[in-house]
């Protein structure tokens, strides 16, 4: 039997050589993981973990491995300007490292950043156990892409105790090329015991139809405390596929703020892990498609040890023909006695045609467990859009004052008040007028 | 300034208004009384343009122009104002920010200037003043957590504001103590003008005491059935609607 031939995708994305880092063990890596891409494809919707996110038309598509010429693109740096946001900064630029966009001078003690690529050329050792770990698993196919491909990233690390308190950026910016390109990061941030960090990670770009992927693996010590916002604006033509791996510490907290507006496809996997007592991770967030996006959040929440708390505030809110995904899965593992889960979705449909699929999911293997989730899909309320629209405000000014007052829940807490103002007026004007 | 000809509306297909003619002059006041399920709310909704209410025949004209070919906004800038029977509870949205945005939102379509929000501050100061709210409830979000009776005095605090040509009143004395009903009426009775006309839908003549109208219609059945003056009222109180009924042929508006 003959095989099938590949995806155009897949072969495109085959056709180039590996990056040669010199460095047995991760170019062996390297090479296992595009192996095993190349055999598994691309995973369909008879996937639970895609089944409401569609490949196909990705899977027509050809990619350029990589920017030869990012480092000459010309990027306005008011493109990832944000208010609040004025700390150390690390700029990629279709996937590569931009030195003249970041900010590295003068890093407050306790903090290393700097791009992965030179972590890895200082000393790979440290960095071996993360870039290894693999679980495998159905439909991973972009991690395997990444992990095959994705020669640079983030490498940041906070020494215990250290509190950094200037919010660090990482820009992760798209720009126009002569062709569509693929490009892949992988992310590596420690946070020591008892450390303290604001980060903000951060898309953008305009006018491209490029695909990216990014894989992090972000670590709390015992006591550390992360405030991270996401940020994700990508071009409305670009394809952006990451997942994040968050790991808790005894008595760590994060908290997540996250916007999800951009990309024509946009997959977001955020998995948390509760690993230590007493450990609290607060996410708060919005996907909001229109056009013809289609935006997918993956949450997945472990609690894995004792007396560990999750809350999630999650809204969606879906116009014209865009699709918005959502599964929200919390699993209260055997020993997580104590812990307390709960998980709020609301989402909404401004047209006829959107779609959002929600999925809320818990599993409780312990005792003495609270747990809530619950998920609902509804329309803007057509009282509350009249008394507005009675008192002179017009349709769409009052839609957009309704939709950001149903997204609200998720910014009140975030205290940078700067972005937090930025960040509403985004949301704002992400509908279409 | 009003004119309300030969009007009928359906409601998800069951006609409610059939054949209601109404004539209000500027600096009118129409009280508009009528039994439960008259369409008293529904002439309220068919002029303030909420979807839902299909007019099938008759017209409006509001200063001369057809009121019902616009859109619910372009009625309010042109000077219509509906005081809800029940003011929707707006979770999120900020009062301060949701009057400001009404208020400019209408001078901006009148081609006026908009208010900044110094001068939005000092016009919300004195009308509050009219209208003794606490400017407490001006922090919290549109009607959410409002007493009933604190809903209904924002309503008439709006109407201040936003200084309308034509008022609907709907059953805007319903649910108010007589602290408040006072109020209320002193509110309206502050804004009377002989540019401004009010339709004030009631179910009790006490309001008809503080507010003094020029005219007293019944609705009953999707028409104007019996119009007078603030005498119709008393009789109405002291015979209910049955005495309509055996009493007058449905009769023409007023005025
Ligand atoms: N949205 C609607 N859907 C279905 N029926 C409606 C709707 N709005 C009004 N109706 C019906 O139209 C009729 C008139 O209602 P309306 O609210 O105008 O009465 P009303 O005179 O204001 O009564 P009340 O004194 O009780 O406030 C009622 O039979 C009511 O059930
Ligand atoms: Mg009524």
């Amino acid at each position: 039997m003959s095989q099938p031939a590949p995806l155009p995708f897949v072969a495109s994305l085959l056709d180039a050589p590996l990056p040669a880092s010199g460095i047995a063990w991760l170019d062996a890596l390297r090479r296992a993981h595009l192996d095993a891409f190349a055999a598994a494809g691309l995973p369909d919707t008879r996937m639970e973990a895609w089944k409401y996110t569609a490949l196909r038309a990705l899977g027509q598509r050809r990619y350029a491995n990589g920017d030869a010429q990012a480092a000459a693109r010309a990027v306005d740096p008011a493109a990832f300007d944000l208010p609040g946001v004025d700390g150390p900064r690390l700029a990629f630029v279709n996937g590569v490292f931009r030195a003249d966009l970041s900010a590295l001078d003068d890093l407050p003690a306790g903090l290393v950043l700097q791009p992965l690529a030179q972590a890895l050329r200082q000393d790979a050792e440290p960095l071996r156990f993360v870039l290894s770990r693999h679980e495998p698993e159905q439909g991973d196919a972009f991690v395997r892409l990444n992990a095959a491909r994705a020669e640079d990233g983030v490498a940041l690390k906070v020494a215990a105790g250290a509190k950094i308190a200037a919010p660090v950026h990482l820009v992760f910016l798209g720009a126009p090329a002569e062709s569509d390109l693929a490009w892949h990061l992988r992310h590596v941030i420690e946070l020591g015991e008892g450390a303290e960090l604001a980060l903000v990670e951060h898309h953008v770009g305009a006018e491209q139809q490029h695909l990216g992927t990014a894989v992090g693996d972000i670590t709390l010590r015992d006591g550390a405390v992360l405030r991270q916002v996401l940020l994700q604006q990508a071009a409305t033509g670009s394809s952006l596929i990451r997942r994040s791996r968050l790991q808790l510490g005894a008595r760590a907290q994060a908290t997540l703020h996250v916007l999800e507006l951009g990309g024509a496809l946009a997959r977001h996997e955020l998995r948390a892990e509760l690993a230590g007592d007493g450990a609290r991770l607060d996410t708060r967030g919005v996907f909001m498609p229109r056009g013809r996006q289609h935006i997918d959040t993956q949450l997945a929440i472990r609690h894995q040890a004792l007396n560990t708390a999750s809350e999630s505030v999650w809204r969606g809110v879906a116009d014209q023909r865009a699709r918005g995904v959502f599964r929200g899965a919390i699993l209260v593992a055997p020993g997580a006695d104590g812990s307390d889960a709960s998980l709020s979705n609301k989402n909404l449909l401004l047209s006829g045609q959107a779609e959002i699929d929600t999925k809320p999911e818990l599993e409780i293997y312990a005792d003495e467990v609270k747990a809530a989730h619950g998920a609902t899909v509804g329309q803007l309320d057509e009282r509350s859009l009249f008394y507005l629209r009675s008192r002179g405000i017009p349709h769409d000014e009052a839609r957009a004052l309704l939709t950001a007052a149903f997204c609200r829940a998720v910014l009140d807490d975030l205290p940078n008040a700067a972005l937090r103002e930025h960040l509403a007026g985004l949301l704002a004007n992400q509908l279409p007028d | 300034m009003l004119n309300i000809e030969n009007l009928h509306a359906r409601v998800e297909g069951k006609e409610i208004l059939k054949g209601l003619t109404l004539r209000v002059k500027p600096g009118e006041v129409h009280a508009i009384m009528g039994p439960n399920g008259a369409g008293k709310s529904t002439l309220g909704n068919v002029l303030s343009g909420r979807d839902g209410y299909e007019v099938t025949a008759g017209s409006v004209t509001f200063d001369g122009i057809d009121l019902l070919a616009l859109e619910p906004e372009a009625r309010a800038a042109a000077g219509v104002f509906l005081a809800f029977q029940y003011p929707v509870e707006i979770p999120g949205v900020n009062n301060t920010y949701f009057l400001r945005a009404a208020l400019n939102a209408q001078r901006k379509a009148r081609g006026e200037k908009e208010l900044d929000s110094m001068q939005f501050l000092k016009l919300v100061r004195e009308k509050l003043k009219v209208m003794q709210i606490s400017d407490e409830l001006l922090h919290r979000a549109v009607n959410e957590g409002f007493s009933g009776g604190e809903k209904k005095r924002n309503e008439i605090f709006q109407m201040a504001l936003l200084e309308p040509k034509l008022a609907i009143l709907d059953e805007t004395d319903s649910g108010l103590d007589i602290d408040a009903l006072k109020q209320v009426a002193q509110g309206v009775n502050a804004l009377r003008s002989p540019q401004r006309s009010f339709l004030v839908i009631t179910h009790y003549q006490r309001l008809l005491d503080y507010i003094e109208p020029d005219f007293v219609h019944v609705l009953a059945g999707g028409r104007i059935v019996e119009s007078g003056d603030k005498a119709l009222a008393l009789k109405l109180e002291e015979h209910g609607y049955a005495w309509v009924k055996d009493h007058g042929e449905p009769a023409g508006a007023s005025a």
